[in-house]
């Protein structure tokens, strides 16, 4: 009977009790994570007709924003590297669309500032950073390519005579949903570096925006959900773990709260320390040479969009039958040649190339002497080796090119891409043109010849991280011909061209030659025994 | 035929554990080096570690068992009577000669045999031991203060250790045939599983070396 009672209480008590609140709704979930509603901010209320009138907006709070922004290399895209050469965007030259000088207009869509269109840009202007293009939560904010980072706020046809019309974005609707950067603000350039998705680095494309386990372990969108910046720790605007300053080598620990740390946050070590497998300690004795990477990242481009692995310029400029520029694609619908870029080869789940680095980097800039008889001309190369103390063996993505150089003046050549003029490559498919254009845009001197050289660039493979099981196995590097064969100054048990040839062949051969007197003897007295039967 | 108590249980049981243990470890030792794939590199390096350390077990036995119970004088090197017994493996063993050397209790390896379980003891054990031991902690010898230590490249020690490597496959082969060299094919290794060995000869008893041995141990 009692029991009775309490059973019909506990039910009425399940019927009466309030209703949690059903998935706390969207308000308080804001609530908990910032004390600001920027849609109740007066400044943002309003239409904004440009970018910088949203910074202007932005800067009434934020008042010193703007001046942090400008001592970063988001801004600046300029790096001056430790042995004096002047690198960042602004200055070096690569093997996918070579420059962005003489093309700014179009480059400079990844620029975190608005009208950066030519080398006049002005540096010191506060209202020309782009807050939105890393604080949108919106998903809606572009920046449309070749207007110089600006963004599009009355219809417009791009590019001009293209027919294709866009829409303008709402500027105010994105300024009031402003919050911290996700995958999806550092993706929408870093993804996309090279000129299209995936196509630069090999660890990096959108398919990191929203990955599962597999592909990557801590920006799993069901699991840890990392952004960008939980390893990019970025204080003061400023994201550290730039691949023109990295980190080959962390020999410290795992970073702690309330610690002040000077090193690199963005190392696997300033989380997981020195010693991070438990189950197999003699995984630890290889961290003092080999990076973490190398045995989780076992493949990149992992997560099904193709990475560039090779760029041939030499090849561009063709017309199909009908007269108009040449497009030809993969089986799987990829583009492998264009008019206007030449041929290309994708590759999917890559395995790295190995080697040692040891956090240098060293450019071939342009007037710096190139040859053709030494070819591939690096255009940067890791430096690094077994015995300097500073190195591990690293997985890197190997992109081979043929760009254009000045045969006579032996110089790599600074195309005029895009643009709307007579000039531009990929407008008349002219080389020496384009190249004539480039190479005065930068003050450099032009034969009027141009020839083709073989290019190689690396990239350090970093991302993509793949769970411990999908990690590489002992096998993969402890054989001949593993990963690791080409990896010079190291001993690798188990990799043949490391043994000492005349041990291995005196061994055999002292063996062998034991075994055959014991049969030989063995023989003599089996022959011996049945002759005095 | 008269047969003699010569390998006490412990010792028998020492030898093959040992003998198990060492041809496992060259097994698996060869496939880390290189030469063959057979259980996979990872278990072979695992399994290798493992046999390692239960080697080294066993040996801290032997080793207090050869001390206390005064076996490790049956090692003792002798020339004397040595060109007799390399006769006997080179002619006698045709012609049906007696074997120069008698085994009694005290006196169980013929002077051939001493001198090369001595060398298996004494040189291509130590020399595995040491370099295996360098192998497996070559991370820690950097941090060792020793500057010898630190210096050693791991290149250096795998060479000491393949060496010695193959010194013991070479020991292997020659031991496992000499073991088929009793009165018959199976008869000595018929002696170290039961502990009893046959008395082929005991008409040659006193000539022997080892009789004399034995006999000047009892006197």
């Amino acid at each position: 009977m009692r029991t009775g009672i309490f059973m019909a209480a506990v039910m009425a008590s399940m019927f009466l009790a309030p209703a949690a609140p059903a998935a706390s709704d969207l308000a308080s979930e804001k609530l908990l994570k910032s004390t600001s509603d920027h849609a109740k901010f007066k400044a943002l209320q309003q239409d904004f007709s440009s970018g910088p009138e949203v910074t202007k907006a932005c800067l009434t709070c934020h008042t010193e924003a703007s001046k942090q922004l400008h001592r970063t290399q988001h801004w600046k895209w300029e790096f001056l590297n430790p042995d004096g050469q002047r690198l960042g965007k602004k200055h070096v030259i690569n093997n996918f669309c070579t420059s962005v000088a003489s093309n700014y207009a179009s480059c400079t869509t990844c620029h975190i500032g608005y009208g950066f269109k030519d080398d006049k840009f002005d540096f010191a202007s506060e209202v020309n950073v782009d807050c939105l293009v890393c604080h949108d939560t919106t998903g809606n904010y572009r920046k449309q390519p070749g207007l110089a980072g600006n963004v599009v706020t009355k219809p417009m046809e791009i590019p001009p005579g293209s027919g294709n019309m866009v829409k303008p974005i709402d500027l105010r609707k994105i300024a009031q949903e402003v919050g911290k950067t996700s995958r999806d603000n550092c993706g929408a350039c870093h993804f996309f570096g090279g000129g299209g998705d995936g196509v630069k680095h090999g660890d990096m494309d959108s398919s990191l925006a929203s990955p599962d386990k597999a592909l990557d372990v801590h920006m799993d969108a069901t699991g840890l959900n990392f952004a960008c910046a939980t390893c990019h720790m970025t204080e003061g605007h400023q994201v550290p773990g730039s691949r023109y300053a990295p980190t080959a080598q962390d020999k410290g620990g795992a970073h702690l709260r309330g610690k002040e740390y000077t090193s690199n946050p963005t190392t696997c070590q300033a989380c997981h320390g020195q010693a991070p497998h438990q189950t197999n300690a003699k995984l630890n004795d290889h961290t003092d040479k080999v990076a973490c990477q190398t045995c989780h990242i076992p493949k990149y481009a992992r997560g099904g969009v193709p990475t560039k692995m090779s760029w041939d310029w030499s090849t561009a400029g063709r017309m199909g039958p009908d007269g108009k520029p040449l497009i030809r694609k993969d089986a799987k619908g990829h583009v492998i040649y264009t008019a206007a870029k030449g041929n290309f080869a994708l590759g999917e789940n890559v395995v790295p190339d190995y080697m040692w680095f040891n956090g240098k980097v060293k450019y071939t800039l342009f007037g710096d002497k190139v040859e053709k008889s030494d070819q591939p001309t690096l255009i940067n190369h890791f430096e690094g080796s077994a015995g300097d103390g500073k190195s591990l063996i690293w997985p890197v993505k190997v992109m081979r090119g043929k760009q254009a150089y000045d045969p006579v003046n032996k110089t790599l050549a600074v195309l005029h891409m895009a643009g709307n003029d007579d000039t531009a490559f990929w407008t008349n498919f002219n080389w020496e043109k384009a190249v004539a254009v480039g190479m005065a845009s930068v003050g450099a001197p032009f034969s009027g010849e141009v020839d083709f050289l073989e290019t190689e660039s690396s990239w350090p493979i970093t991302h993509m991280v793949a769970p411990a099981k999908d990690a590489l196995r002992c096998h993969d590097c402890h054989a001949s011909g593993g990963r690791l064969e080409n990896v010079p100054g190291i001993y690798i048990p188990g990799r043949a061209s490391d043994h000492a040839g005349w041990l291995d062949t005196t061994g055999w051969a002292v063996a062998a030659l034991t075994l055959l007197g014991v049969l030989g003897h063995g023989l003599g007295r089996v022959i011996v025994s049945r002759l005095k039967k | 035929m008269p047969r003699m108590y010569i390998f006490k249980r412990f010792e028998r049981f020492w030898h093959w554990a040992q003998a198990a243990l060492i041809i496992f470890m060259l097994l698996t030792g060869f496939e880390i080096h290189g030469s063959y794939a057979l259980f996979g590199w990872e278990r072979a390096a695992n399994l290798h570690t493992t046999a390692a350390w239960t080697l080294i077990g066993l040996w801290l036995f032997a080793i207090f068992w050869h001390f206390t119970t005064g076996e490790w004088k049956q090692y003792i090197p002798t020339t004397r009577n040595i060109v007799a017994i390399m006769n006997y493996y080179s002619v006698g063993i045709f012609t049906d000669a007696p074997h120069p050397f008698r085994v009694t209790q005290l006196s169980k390896h013929n002077p051939l045999q001493r001198l090369a379980y001595l060398l298996v003891k004494l040189f291509i054990n130590p020399l595995i031991w040491v370099s295996g031991l360098l192998y497996l902690y070559y991370n820690d010898l950097a941090a060792s203060k020793i500057a010898a230590l630190a210096g050693l490249q791991l290149g250096s020690i795998a060479l000491v250790h393949t060496a010695a490597a193959f010194m013991m496959l070479a020991f292997l082969i020659g031991h496992l045939y000499l073991a088929t060299t009793g009165h018959t094919p199976l008869a000595h290794i018929k002696a170290m599983i039961t502990g009893w060995e046959d008395q082929d000869h005991p008409a040659q008893e006193l000539s022997t070396e080892g009789a004399r041995v034995q006999a000047a141990r009892a006197g």
